[in-house]
């Protein structure tokens, strides 16, 4: 049942994704920093974590779950150390989405070629 | 006094192509939340068969999904299905895989340091600027606003 979940709840954060592009004419730039601001919201008034709850994957791998997850971290770290938590516990919890991308991107450049 | 290019303005807006948005809407939907469930399949292999929870799965599903999308990106795969997904691939986080790791292979040529190091979150970047930023301004305020009402 989580399947038929993540992909409507991922699918349509899609389409929200789709219509800043289309209706809205933002740039992907624009579109992709709204979402995950959107995302950070969210979980500010605790409304994304249920989510995940209940769409998994559908609710984790879009691009908002990052906005989510530092904010998840900032407040986890906040809980045991005050206002400094803030700034320390920002990657507590997303740190494979940006370390994957620096060393997968790395491994990229050395093996492939840029095409055209 | 009317405006003499009225009439043009009319006609170049008629003659605009309409974005078929409903199609494309579609195609987001289908795609994104292909890549979605592709995600929870990794995701439940690693519950499974490396003993993670529903609290931790997500760090190694969505590495595992951009070691995916270098693969995509490197053969020249991911531009292909962007074009036909729009949004449906560029939402999900294997997209911000996409935007670091295609930078990165594109300015290759330029060197390791100035091109790769230094163009890699060209465009990205954002993305993380304005997510860190407004995840500490709202862990900040949402803290403050728990010591005020807590003690």
């Amino acid at each position: 049942m989580v399947f038929l979940w993540s992909f409507i709840v991922g699918g349509l954060i899609c389409v929200v994704g789709q219509l800043l592009f289309d209706v809205a004419k933002l740039t992907p730039g624009h579109t992709l920093s709204t979402l995950v601001v959107a995302g950070a919201i969210l979980d500010g008034f605790g409304l994304y974590e249920p989510l995940i709850d209940f769409a998994g994957a559908g609710a984790t791998v879009p691009i908002t779950s990052f906005g989510n997850s530092l904010v998840h971290g900032a407040l986890e770290e906040a809980d045991k150390h005050g206002l400094v938590g803030v700034v320390t516990g920002m990657f507590e919890v997303t740190s494979s989405g940006i370390s994957a991308a620096i060393i997968f991107g790395m491994i990229g450049a050395i093996f492939f070629k840029a095409k055209g | 006094m009317n405006d003499p290019h009225a009439n043009y303005k009319d006609y170049e807006k008629a003659q605009e192509p309409k974005r078929p948005l409903f199609k494309n809407c579609m195609k987001a939907f289908l795609i994104g939340g292909l890549i979605c469930v592709i995600g929870q399949v990794i995701s439940t292999i690693y519950m499974y068969f490396f003993d993670f929870t529903e609290q931790t799965v997500g760090n190694p599903t969505v590495a595992t999904l951009i070691f995916i999308t270098m693969l995509l990106t490197g053969f020249g795969l991911y531009d292909r299905i962007a074009q036909f997904a729009g949004a449906g691939t560029a939402v999900p986080v294997t997209g911000f895989g996409n935007a670091v790791i295609s930078a990165a292979i594109e300015h290759r040529t330029e060197g390791f340091v100035q091109g790769v190091g230094g163009n890699m979150f060209k465009l990205a970047g954002s993305v993380i600027l304005f997510g860190v930023f407004s995840a500490f301004v709202i862990a900040f305020i949402k803290t403050i606003f728990t010591y005020w009402s807590g003690a």
